[in-house]
């Protein structure tokens, strides 16, 4: 018997291990980036808004390892500084959706009866458009700007986690203790604090992980489109659309920010499907 | 003497779209005097769990009115509701199911002291009191429902459930997820609890298993198919079966 199941016992510790050491990598990784955007100031080589119009359109080279653009700003500078308004600008976002969505979500599922029709259904239209081009709507309407760029992101993007919030709270609702809890005289807002919240708070929090990046996307995407951070604001998004036009004789300039935004939102990717596996008790293999 | 609780008529229909309405509960009535033990047998299916919620009110009835030591409670909500709790307290049939996976057996256990006024330090306190009573030692507060075994939880569920002093007290199956053994240890500590002195804690005890009902109950109501179709001591019933599902009930242990 015991001979039988050493081996999947083994297997299960190293996947146990592994998520761990995984979950140590790139939430290192991500500790660094976040550190870098809040230090930012003092990271830059050059000062990223002075321009240098001698040395404009500078290749990479020792000095300027991204190269500059064609007003001479070094563009390693300017990723790192954009990596302020990039990197805070997501996480604003999703903490804003995650506790917005997680609330619309709770109290749907905790009332039921009409309220809960009426929001869920608003929040099917919300799900029946294209996420982005409505984005696009909502922030051209509201006018360009990073702040409108964030509410735009925000609207599009609640109905997912008050879906999540909702169905979680139902399946609680249903619970012997939640009725335990009932018949112990607690009130609904203890209820849903002491008991609901904190049962439900582990898969909302893995959906949150792992939108950091996508959101990250649309943000840039955004700014990309001219919605979002205005020039001379250094952001990944708007840095690209910049110098767009520039591609074919000077692409480093377009490429910096698109790496910096394409490494970023690996690491939170991976940092979210990280935690998933680890907060899945299945894969914890207890 | 004025009885602990009373139900009458009571009725619940579930009315689904599409489908025919259908009736779980159909017109009941009875009454439980204090300190008495009242069973309620019957299969799965037969209405057993539904009459406890509505009691409890976690469901709301049809029709029917359930007074609780004289007071209405059918159409009570809120703080009125969370009064009528102070009398009436509930164990479930799954015990680590029914305590919070996120909180100690200790939280569990004075929550409904702490909803009642009482301090913390003075809650903690009566928790380890109530505790012992039930036969776990002090240190099972710090326990969570996972860290315990069914029949532990379930005697935490018992403390849980007279922690505010209730003069009536529910058993919804709370036996059924429990081996032999710890069946019968359970069954011992209700009936202890019950001839404590002073005690005048009323029991409505919902099984399936007439063995069980036939030693510890006064009086029993058997449920099918959410009518009451027969009623009387577990002696009677057991000597005496009149309806075809007792009989069978019967037979099938014999």
């Amino acid at each position: 018997m015991s001979t039988r199941n050493e081996p999947t016992v083994r297997i299960q510790k190293i996947k146990k291990d592994t998520i761990k050491t995984r979950l140590i990598i790139f939430g290192a990784l991500a500790l660094i980036l976040l550190l870098c955007s809040v230090f930012c100031e003092h990271l830059t080589p050059y000062d990223p808004y002075l321009q240098d119009l001698k040395n404009a359109k500078a290749p990479p080279s020792l000095e300027h390892l991204f190269g500059t653009d064609r007003y001479g700003r070094d563009m390693l500078s300017r990723v790192i500084v954009g990596s302020k308004t990039s990197i805070f600008s997501t996480l604003l976002l999703v903490g804003i959706v995650t506790v917005l969505g997680t609330m619309v979500g709770v109290f749907c599922g905790w009332h039921g009866k009409w309220i809960d029709t009426v929001l869920m259904r608003i929040s099917d239209m919300f799900l029946a458009f294209p996420g982005l081009v409505f984005a696009m709507a909502v922030a051209g309407v509201l006018g360009g700007g990073l702040q409108n760029a964030i509410i735009a992101l925000v609207a599009i993007s609640w109905p997912k986690y008050a879906r999540i919030a909702r169905s979680q709270t139902l399946a609680q609702k249903e619970t012997p203790y939640l009725k335990a809890a009932r018949l112990s005289g607690s009130g609904t807002w203890k209820i849903i604090f002491k008991h609901i919240l904190p049962n439900i708070v582990g898969p909302i929090l893995v959906t949150s992980m792992l939108d950091i990046g996508t959101m990250m996307m649309e943000l840039a995407g955004l700014s990309f489109l001219g919605l979002g951070a205005k020039p001379p604001t250094a952001e990944w998004g708007s840095m690209m659309s910049d110098a767009r036009s520039l591609l074919s004789s000077v692409p480093w300039v377009t490429l910096a920010p698109g790496f910096a935004i394409f490494i970023s939102v690996m690491i939170f990717n991976l940092l979210g499907d990280t935690i998933r596996d680890y907060a899945d008790p299945k894969s914890r293999g207890r | 003497m004025e009885p602990v609780l009373k139900v009458e008529n009571l009725t619940k229909v579930f009315t689904r779209k599409g489908q025919p309405d259908y009736t779980a509960v159909n017109h009941i009535s009875f009454e439980m005097s204090p300190g008495e033990c009242l069973g309620l047998i019957g299969e799965s299916g037969s209405g057993k769990t539904t009459v406890v919620n509505m009691i409890t009110r976690l469901l709301d009835s049809t029709e029917g009115r359930i007074l609780l030591g004289g007071e209405d409670i059918t159409r009570l909500s809120g703080k009125g509701l969370r009064k009528a709790y102070r009398e009436m307290q509930m164990v479930f049939q799954t015990p680590t199911d029914s305590f919070d996976p996120r909180c100690t057996l200790g939280d569990g256990i004075g929550e409904s002291l702490r909803n009642n006024g009482w301090s913390r330090k003075a809650a903690k306190d009566e928790v380890v009191r109530l505790l012992e009573v039930c036969g776990l030692s002090a240190d099972f507060a710090g326990r969570y429902p996972h860290q315990v075994s069914g029949g532990q939880c379930q005697r935490a569920a018992i403390a849980r459930a007279l922690a505010i002093r209730p003069k009536l007290l529910i058993c919804d199956e709370a036996t059924s997820s429990l081996d032999v053994t710890i069946q019968q240890e359970i069954i011992d500590l209700l009936n202890e609890l019950r001839w404590t002195k002073g005690s005048d804690l009323s029991i409505l005890f919902i099984c399936h298993d007439i063995a069980l009902v036939q030693q510890f109950c006064e009086y029993v109501l058997v449920m099918y198919k959410g009518d009451i179709v027969e009623q009387g001591t577990p002696g009677e019933i057991i000597q005496d079966p009149r309806d075809p599902y007792t009989k069978r009930l019967i037979a099938s242990i014999l």
